[in-house]
């Protein structure tokens, strides 16, 4: 019999700790596959966040080095320079990217490093219980803003991918979605396009995925799948923000 | 032919598969899995045809498909 979809072997084989319906756990299979498909996998150091994707040390049959509260850009830095020869994959939700660690990512962006970020967008601190992200949308009610997010007092959601796709040292930034069978087919392209945007060294490979974080935003799985459509799409847009074609920085 | 591989322990039972499923050949069974969720199960396996999107969508890697 031939295989149609089989779990990719960067995966170990511990269970997730996710919720029901959390994108976490697509997002980790998609990165799996990346690393599979680019044969990186004896030679991946990837730098892990904090938040529901601590465990990533667990999940993948990689090296990685904890770097929580926003500092993995910072660390992965040091990672990279010191081996140019690895891959460095870097893993954050967006309490910790654009939060907590806004002004590592940013710098590490605009010198060019050559890493892949994977940035996971569920607009809330999700493994601290649900606390107001720079990332929710107006009028979402968390835990620290009861009566949902008001732009006079909480600012507005941010928009990490278009802010980073400005940067002379991102090489390619897009934003993608995994709530529907096509939408996930075009994330799998991107994580890809990440990961080899590192590979050809054209600086920082950048890839926002919009995800379920049904726990917090209290809704089942499958209404929380629906509120990627229905909610944050329309705030944040899908689509690829840059792409670098040859080695043309300025 | 198709045949799925259906990790029942690691079911949680969040539907995403049989919302999916362009066959409707999915639903939830009656068996609770040792974390307490009601697992898939393939209820109409002459519809499926292997197209292996349950498998793709599901966030806890629960289902493989071979052709
Ligand atoms: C010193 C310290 N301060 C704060 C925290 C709390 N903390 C744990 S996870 C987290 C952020 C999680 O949010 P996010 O990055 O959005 O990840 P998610 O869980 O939503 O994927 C924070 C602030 C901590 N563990 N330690
Ligand atoms: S709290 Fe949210 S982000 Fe964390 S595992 Fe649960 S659903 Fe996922
Ligand atoms: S392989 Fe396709 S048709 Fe078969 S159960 Fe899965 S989603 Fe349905
Ligand atoms: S998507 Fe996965 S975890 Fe959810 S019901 Fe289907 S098999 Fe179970
Ligand atoms: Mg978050």
């Amino acid at each position: 019999m031939k295989a149609v979809f089989t779990r990719p072997e960067s995966l170990t084989d511990k269970p997730f700790h996710f919720c029901p319906g959390c994108h976490h756990g697509v997002i980790h299979r998609l990165v799996a596959e990346a690393i599979d498909h680019y044969g990186v996998r004896e030679k991946t150091i990837g730098a892990a966040s904090v938040g529901c994707s601590v465990f990533l040390y667990d999940y993948f049959d990689i090296d990685v080095v904890e770097s929580p509260h926003g500092r993995a850009p910072a660390v992965a830095t040091g990672i990279k320079r010191a081996n140019p020869d690895r891959f460095v994959l870097l893993y954050q939700g967006d309490g910790d990217l654009a939060a907590i660690g806004t002004a590592e990512i940013i710098h590490a962006a605009n010198r060019g490093e050559n890493l892949t970020v994977v940035f996971v967008n569920n607009t809330v601190y999700g493994m601290t219980g649900g606390q107001m992200a720079p990332t929710t949308l107006l009028g979402q009610p968390t835990t620290t803003s009861p009566y949902g997010r008001e732009f006079g007092q909480d600012g507005y959601p941010i928009k990490m991918t278009e802010m980073l796709a400005q940067l002379e040292g991102v090489g390619y930034a897009a934003r993608v979605a995994v709530d529907t069978p096509a939408r996930l087919a075009k994330a799998r392209k991107a994580v890809f396009q990440a990961f080899e945007t590192q590979v050809e060294e054209k600086g920082m490979g950048f890839v926002e995925i919009l995800a379920t974080c049904p726990t917090n935003w209290g809704l089942p799985p499958l209404e929380a799948v629906k509120r990627v459509e229905t909610e944050m799409i329309p705030y944040f847009p899908l689509g690829v923000y840059k792409e670098r074609k040859g080695k043309d920085f300025l | 032919m198709a045949k799925l591989a259906i990790r029942e322990e690691r079911c949680k039972s969040c539907g995403i598969c049989i919302e999916f499923c362009p066959e409707n050949c999915l639903e939830i069974g009656d068996k609770l899995n040792a974390q307490g969720y009601r697992c898939v199960r393939l209820a109409d396996p002459d519809a499926c045809r292997a197209c292996g999107i349950c498998g793709r969508m599901c966030p806890d890697v629960v289902i493989e498909v071979w052709k």
